[in-house]
């Protein structure tokens, strides 16, 4: 499953948990209360929070537990011993590229740096969607490790802005099945 | 705890009061609606239904995103300043200052953009400004920044004499702030919560400002003298904790309306609670270190600070659902509301605010904003919380302010049709950017490739209904700050 629409559909879950709050107490809203429902209905809001403080409590921890361990960015100061590495250095407007056939199933280590202003260095695949993304800074090298599963061509496209000729500074590379690999 | 009266005799606006409420307001309502049509411009170009050249788009992206920031700010002030007044003694003159300086910042920006041609976005990452392949000048890029520097030298001229009044009325901002109730002890039930969120403002925006003047004058120093090299990555670093507490300030500020107008459509006290005092607390630290969520795709950034860009992302959710959201609907439910236009906006301004905060704090996950940073799905989430929870917000102070002026709220068929049309137009056009976002349509991009086409035809529809909303409301609320109020005396007619 393509993970961008997992997002999506946790998202208009989210929203859509937060439009029903609102759609209940809007629907209630225009029934006063007596003073024993008030008290009532005051009581069960403060028992509520409570419990959704925790609810959420305990879902920020596991969230944030299952998706920092392993850390999501690769160490950024030692070797990272891919089988394959690709030097990328973004300029206004142009990529360059050391490589641009690569291999499925092996890990790719894209060292990414920029010349002159920032860039952002994101991979989409052949179906359109990011797979992966980093910024491009002069003075800096971000390192992506990533390993190519679907063989195609796959497009660089500039994600930070970087002045007129901005949405046109794209460059593309394969990706050949392992077979192929001759 | 403020009043349950509609319209209290202490929130009248005197002769002088009168003339710069309006004068802020109106000049807000006006660019709002001017930057709002920049915004169409831009959707309708990546339609391509209108044909603008790069070039000119993105200087109208850096008008937009400048002039937008710049408005929520002004117009949320007012807000700050409309409530505040009520409880510590604000000085006009330093009220007036800061609007004369923010016309001259903008007056600096629009000639650094439609003249100088300036188009480096309103986060000026370094090194563009100074690196724009001749299409514009240094001294554009000086005169931008200076434009931001008088802005936020206004914003903290009102700060300081908003910090100063808060010290003199409880001893300092601590107990402003109301920490000295975190732990224990009774809380002073008419403790203002105009206060303790106009205090987290003071604190934090001041931070933010000055981060803000440090990078400007940095820039401004690099423009002129390369030779002072600057690290990007600094850089980026200030200017990100400047743009995110500045932006996140105006719904801090703006928040203070339907806390003090809600409960008096309610009938209902709102008052101050632990909880409540807790939550502003815990909110002024984490929107201060909550920045680093804006560089996570900067993996030279230290590992710590960008564990702690998305853990906080996540804690600043708390405040937000738990305490302020939570709160408005507990005073509505069950209340026998009377629904009106300030009202409506009221809790719908809570809801733009807690339910665009979703796609934001699930951004704030390294693993998400990997695919999701710089696409669709952040203005999708910005604009959410902006368009349907700021904007709102203010809008809910001015109907009612209009309402007050003729001692009955409003509630006319053209102003309903105008929320209807802003609703409708407002959902749709965020909703269109977070799809589009997870389509992984990328933003600030003046052409677009064939296949998101549909998508930006669908969000400029809605950006147009959006906008019919917003005319609406503009010329009702223009036309009636602008009558003098019913009990006004003749011999002194207000505005």
């Amino acid at each position: 499953m393509v993970f961008q629409n997992v997002i999506w559909a946790i998202t208009l879950a989210g929203m859509g948990l937060v439009a029903l709050g609102f759609i209940y107490a809007i629907a209630q809203a225009g029934k006063p209360a007596d003073p024993a429902e008030a008290e009532r209905a005051h009581r069960t809001s403060i028992s509520l929070r409570r419990a959704l403080f925790v609810a959420l409590l305990l879902l920020g921890i596991g969230i944030a537990w299952a998706s920092l361990r392993p850390f999501p960015i690769p160490p950024q100061h030692q070797p990272l011993q891919a089988a394959q590495v690709v030097e990328v250095v973004g300029h206004q407007w142009t990529w360059d590229v050391s490589q641009t056939h690569l291999r499925a199933d092996e890990p790719v280590e894209f060292r990414v740096t920029a010349s002159d202003v920032n860039h952002g260095f994101a991979i989409y695949a052949p179906d359109g969607r990011i797979v992966i993304q980093t910024q491009a800074m002069p003075g800096f090298t971000n390192k992506i490790l990533y390993t190519f599963r679907t063989p195609g061509t796959y497009r660089i496209m500039c994600l930070e802005y970087c002045g007129v000729a901005h949405n046109g500074m794209t460059a593309e590379f394969d990706v050949a099945a392992r077979e192929d690999k001759s | 705890m403020s009043s349950l009266e509609l319209y209290p005799q202490d929130e009248k606006l005197p002769r002088g009061e009168h003339v710069a409420f309006n004068l802020y307001m109106i000049t807000a309502l006006l660019l709002f609606v001017l930057m709002m049509l920049l915004g169409l411009t831009m959707r309708m170009t990546q339609a391509d239904w209108t044909p603008v050249q790069a070039a000119m788009f993105y200087k109208v992206m850096t008008m937009h995103g400048a002039g937008m920031v710049g408005t929520m700010s002004l117009a949320s002030t007012a807000v700050m300043w409309f409530f505040l007044r009520k409880y510590v003694s604000l000085h006009l003159w330093a009220f007036l200052g800061n609007y004369v300086l923010f016309m001259l910042g903008a007056l600096c920006i629009i000639w650094a953009v439609f003249v100088g041609n300036f188009a480096s976005a309103w986060t000026f990452l370094y090194p563009l400004p100074v690196h724009s392949m001749g299409l514009w000048s240094n001294g554009a890029a000086a005169v931008f920044m200076l434009g931001y520097l008088l802005i936020g030298v206004g914003m903290l001229l009102f700060y300081l004499d908003a910090a100063a009044a808060i010290i003199r009325r409880y001893g300092n901002l601590a107990r402003g702030l109301g920490l000295q109730w975190l732990f224990g002890g009774t809380i002073d039930p008419t403790h203002p919560k105009a206060v303790v969120a106009g205090t987290m403002v003071i604190i934090a925006n001041s931070l933010g400002i000055l981060a803000g003047a440090v990078v400007l004058v940095m820039c401004l120093i690099n423009a002129y003298d390369p030779e002072v090299a600057l690290n990007a990555l600094v850089v980026k670093n200030l200017i990100y904790w400047f743009g995110h507490m500045v932006i996140n300030a105006t719904i801090y500020m703006g928040v203070i309306a339907v806390y003090e107008l809600l409960p008096r459509y309610t009938g209902k006290p709102y008052g101050i609670s632990r909880p409540f005092l807790w939550s502003w607390a815990a909110s002024t630290v984490f929107v201060i270190i909550v920045f680093p969520h804006h560089l996570l795709m900067d993996y030279a950034e230290p590992r710590w600070m960008l564990v702690m860009g998305q853990i906080i992302s996540y804690a600043a959710g708390f405040p937000v659902f738990l305490v302020t959201a939570y709160g408005v609907l507990t005073n509505i439910h069950r209340s026998g509301l009377r629904w009106k236009m300030p009202s409506m906006l009221a809790v719908l301004a809570l809801f733009g605010w807690a339910a665009g905060i979703v796609p934001a704090i699930i951004d704030g996950t390294i693993s998400v904003n990997r695919v999701m940073h710089n696409t669709q799905w952040v203005p999708g989430h910005f604009h959410f919380y902006l368009l349907l929870g700021v904007l709102p917000m203010i809008l809910t102070l001015l109907y009612h302010v209009v309402g007050s002026r003729r001692r009955a709220p409003v509630n006319g068929g053209v102003d309903r049709a105008g929320l209807f049309l802003y609703v409708t137009g407002g959902i749709a056009f965020c909703m269109v950017f977070l799809y589009a976002g997870h389509m992984s349509v990328a933003r600030r991009f003046a052409a677009h490739l064939p296949e998101w086409l549909p998508y930006d035809r669908a969000g400029s529809v809605a950006a147009m209904v959006l906008i019919l909303g917003m005319l609406l409301f503009a010329t009702r609320i223009i036309v009636g700050l602008l009558k003098a109020p019913i009990d006004a005396d003749p011999a002194h007619p207000a505005g």
